[in-house]
């Protein structure tokens, strides 16, 4: 067990061979059993590529649509062994919409394998694949230029795609680029020695990989160890398990809580197979503490003398991973060690082209972009650079409303603008202002189409609270467009933008005592959620004025629909741009209902709130 | 599977008895020691295991003094589903996948975590280590999260749910290695013995009990065999072996040339059965 652990990815174009090459790996290590090479034969036959020869590729397309369309759609993972070390590889796809699949094979790797045709040269997806192993800090590349076979082994071939290669990646920062003639359907130079590149005096891939150096430092770094899990069978016993990150520990060494900075001493070290003296980077453990020190699941712990970052800011490299592009001022919730928080991207500062490297101006990310992003954080994050330890410097951010992992990122540095905003305690707050004017603040968020009613039906809201003496403001498209949003438009990003600054606006209303009645379309579920997630549970109600997209156009009041079906505006709600229906509004008004009614309902729900 | 304690509400251990399972089980009493580890175990029985497995099972929960709850889908015993009477197909989809479906659904759990490694199958060899399933248990290769560094995706929706696979990275001989290391007990099956079989599609099938029809001409003969995988008994083919000890199991797997699944008759109808199979929720 003790024999090391090599993982490395494949990465290429399409049909360059990366399948084709870690099948023959397989084959000649001897790790494919009999029963798995016969049927290896009997599917050659059925979808082979190579005639009569067996199509070693098929040992790795596992699934029924990739093996039809003859691509690799997902990252597979294949295991073997030499003598010398075991390694896990994951096959990564080339395919350019699949280019996720990639980062997320890269994350785990310390090592790449980059294909290259000997017949087409250095690609753009060659480029583009080496420039995400060196965001994802993989140190070491191996090119393996494949289908020398086809160029009759001509080493000229061979000299100029590795010129060419090193003079691209040599921006990339690699600790090592080792370059390979090979013949993965033939076998030459993966296992064993090609007989018919007798100008190549390097190792073979498999020799190569035998033995080259990727040790990181990670045991040599500042010990770094997210807290996993709270462990208190009993009331005895309290401890911290998780996996050391980086660094080490010892007992008797003195830890801080990164966030807090509450400080303590290690006082053992617990394991199933008994207590250890000091443990270090990879190893499993449980910390027993000499204080009772408030720690939960997502703290980070480390030496007092070489504490991790804490800021709610920071700039970092984002690979977008979702069909759902980014949009700077969504909320999202990020996942770094074992801490969840709501963030947001404050600023994409740009994106970066991978085919030159250059910067790119954006005002969103789609899926398979690269940018650089100011992000800000609802509470304080722990962190190092990604560069420093990649344990504590990555981050996935999840999109809230259908959970999908839609990025990954790459801290590079905080920024300090936090520090320097302190809050102000004010004597006088919400409850007081509210207590004055004698009413319970609350939040009256309308969405729905244009025309579907929001504004006719806020309108007499308003007025039959009025007359009960209620204080209130209304905020609409008309009065925050016209004015503090003036600089924004109806793309996805201006519209995400334009209600989150109404939601801060709502909120400083609901802090003067108001009860504020918002009319928005408000498209998208995130932001109606970011808006809720703003303001204390129960004061914020959302009323949906569900009248159907055919009765919106046939009203059509302000003449918009016409223009949007003869396609004069472009995005608009219902037409050109989507509208995410509430799931579960706190009131939900049918497009049937009359008016007086709806009004009714709505007035009901306020006063009985009022209490 | 500190990370499955931590963030799901309810999880479940599958509890397969095999080989892998012991070991998923034996580094669960690690993870949470000195406390035990805060889920059950749940059986999915097609009530054609081996004798052997069921007393093994029973004895390991008692052993390590976990919860063990035992489902059989009893529509489908009503029904007179077996692998012998209804072929490996329905038999496996009754027994296991819709028993399985029944046993998370009625439990409530929402994270079930599986002995399943990559190494075994080709579309296993895609499986995600937190792998979701939506709220019918289905399995959706296309949409499944991507896993970067080991930053897990565990958010889920009501009715959702998570399979939760620890040992994906491991290998068959890892898995051995392991056993030999930790003394993990392990079902005797495994060890090569005196067992009445019976010669079919080309394997040892072992007669466990006298539900197994002969076929015409068959004698159940004793040979020294032993069992790489196992299933249910009708199901799961031996090999002819005189291992009988972990050093001996190990140096005859080196030396083997066919893979662990060749002996599992369900796997054999097309290469990607495996994967039409995990699409309907089946592990």
């Amino acid at each position: 067990m003790a024999r090391d652990l090599l993982r490395f990815l494949t990465c290429g174009s399409v049909d360059d061979g990366k399948s084709t090459l870690i099948g023959r790996i397989l084959l000649d290590c001897g790790v494919v059993p009999d029963d798995q090479l016969a049927a290896l034969e009997r599917d050659s036959r059925r979808f082979g590529t190579t005639g009569d020869a067996l199509d070693v590729a098929l040992l790795l397309d596992g699934l029924d649509a990739e093996r039809q369309q003859g691509i690799t759609i997902d990252v597979a993972y294949r295991y073997f062994s030499s003598a010398n070390r075991a390694f896990i590889v994951a096959d990564t796809p080339g395919h350019a919409q699949f280019t996720r699949n990639m980062a997320t094979g890269a994350s785990n790797c310390e090592l790449a394998v980059i294909l290259v045709d000997a017949r087409k040269g250095v690609l753009a997806q060659t480029r583009r694949h080496s420039f995400i192993c060196a965001l994802m800090g993989i140190r070491h590349v191996a090119v393996a230029i494949n289908k020398m076979d086809l160029v009759a082994f001509d080493q000229a071939v061979f000299d100029r795609i590795s010129a060419e290669y090193q003079k691209f990646a040599a921006a990339l920062g690699f600790q090592s680029v080792t370059l390979l003639p090979v013949a993965a359907r033939d076998g030459d130079n993966v296992v064993h020695r090609s007989t018919r590149a007798a100008w190549y005096q390097g190792p073979t891939l498999l020799e190569y990989l035998d033995h080259v150096d990727v040790r990181q430092d990670a045991a040599t770094r500042p010990f770094r160890f997210p807290v996993q899990y709270v462990l208190h069978p009993d009331p005895d016993f309290r401890g911290l398990s998780g996996t050391i990150a980086s660094g080490a520990v010892a007992v008797g060494d003195g830890i801080v809580v990164a966030a807090s900075g509450k400080a303590t001493t290690v006082k053992r070290i617990v394991t199933f197979d008994g207590d250890l003296l000091q443990a270090e980077a990879g190893q499993a453990v449980t910390l027993v503490l000499a204080d009772e020190v408030d720690i939960i699941r997502g703290d980070l712990l480390a030496p007092p003398r070489d504490r991790p970052e804490v800021a709610d800011q920071f700039a970092a490299h984002v690979v977008w991973m979702s069909d759902q592009p980014m949009l700077p001022g969504r909320s999202y919730l990020l996942m770094c060690g074992t801490r969840l928080v709501p963030a947001r991207v404050t600023l994409l500062k740009h994106r970066i082209d991978i085919n030159d490297l250059s910067e790119r101006s954006a005002r969103t990310l789609e899926l398979n972009d690269i940018g650089v992003c100011n992000i800000a954080t609802d509470q304080p994050l722990v962190f190092d650079a990604y560069a420093a330890n990649h344990c504590t410097g990555a981050f996935i951010l999840i999109d809230r409303t259908t959970h999908a992992t839609a990025g990954a990122g790459m801290i590079d540095f905080g920024l300090r603008r936090a520090n320097n905003i302190h809050p102000q305690s004010h004597s006088i707050g919400k409850a007081e202002r509210a207590a004055a004017l004698g009413q319970k603040p609350q939040i009256l968020w309308f969405t729905g189409l244009s025309g579907s009613g929001k504004s006719t039906i806020a309108d007499l809201v308003e007025k039959d609270l009025h007359r009960r003496g209620i204080h209130s403001v209304l905020l609409d498209g008309d009065n925050m467009r016209s004015g503090l949003n003036r600089d924004l438009g109806f793309s996805d990003a201006d519209r995400v933008e334009n209600i989150r600054r109404v939601g801060e606006v709502a909120r400083l209303m609901l802090d003067a005592g108001l009860v504020v009645i918002c009319c928005f379309i408000s498209p998208f579920a995130a932001e109606r959620e970011m808006v809720r997630d703003l303001v204390p549970a129960g004061e914020f109600t959302e009323i949906f004025v569900d009248t159907a997209l055919e009765e919106c156009i046939r009203r059509d009041p302000k003449g918009l629909y016409a223009k949007a079906l003869t396609g004069k505006i472009p995005n608009f709600t219902g037409i050109g741009s989507p509208y995410e229906v509430p799931v579960q509004p706190d009131l939900r008004i049918a497009g049937a209902m009359e008016v007086a009614v709806a009004v009714d309902a709505v007035v009901a729900w306020v006063m009985a709130r009022q209490g | 599977m500190r990370e499955a304690a931590a963030v799901f509400r309810k999880p479940v251990m599958l509890y397969s008895i095999g080989k892998d399972s012991g070991v998923m089980l034996h580094l669960a009493m690690k993870a949470f020691y000195p406390g035990k580890p805060p889920f059950s175990l749940l059986h999915v029985d097609t009530t054609w295991k081996f004798r052997e497995m069921i007393a093994h099972r029973d004895a390991i929960a008692a052993r390590y003094g976990m919860k063990l709850i035992v489902h059989i889908n009893a529509d489908g015993v009503a029904r007179g589903i077996g692998p012998v009477a209804s072929g490996a197909a329905l038999h496996t989809q009754v027994m296991k996948t819709e028993a399985l479906r029944q046993a998370l659904d009625a439990h409530g759990f929402d994270a079930a975590l599986g002995g399943a490694r990559r190494d075994e199958e080709k579309s296993r060899a895609k499986e995600r280590i937190f792998s979701f399933r939506n709220a019918h248990h289905g399995w959706e290769p296309r949409e499944q999260r991507p896993e970067l560094w080991s930053l897990f995706n565990t958010c889920l929706h009501e009715g959702e749910s998570m399979r939760v696979f620890p040992l994906s990275n491991w290998t068959e001989f890892d898995v051995w290695d392991y056993i030999a290391a930790e003394d993990v007990p392990v079902v005797p099956l495994y060890f090569a013995a005196k067992r009445p079989v019976v010669r079919r599609s080309g394997t040892w099938i072992m007669v466990d009990d006298d539900r197994l029809p002969l076929e015409p001409g068959e004698v159940p003969e004793l040979r020294s065999v032993r069992f790489r995988t196992l299933g249910c008994y009708p199901l799961s083919g031996a090999i002819e072996s005189h291992a009988t000890t972990l050093d001996e199991i190990i140096a005859e797997m080196r030396a083997a040339r066919t893979s662990e699944r060749q002996a599992r008759l369900i796997d054999g109808e097309g290469g990607a059965s495996m994967e039409a199979k995990k699409r309907e929720g089946y592990f």
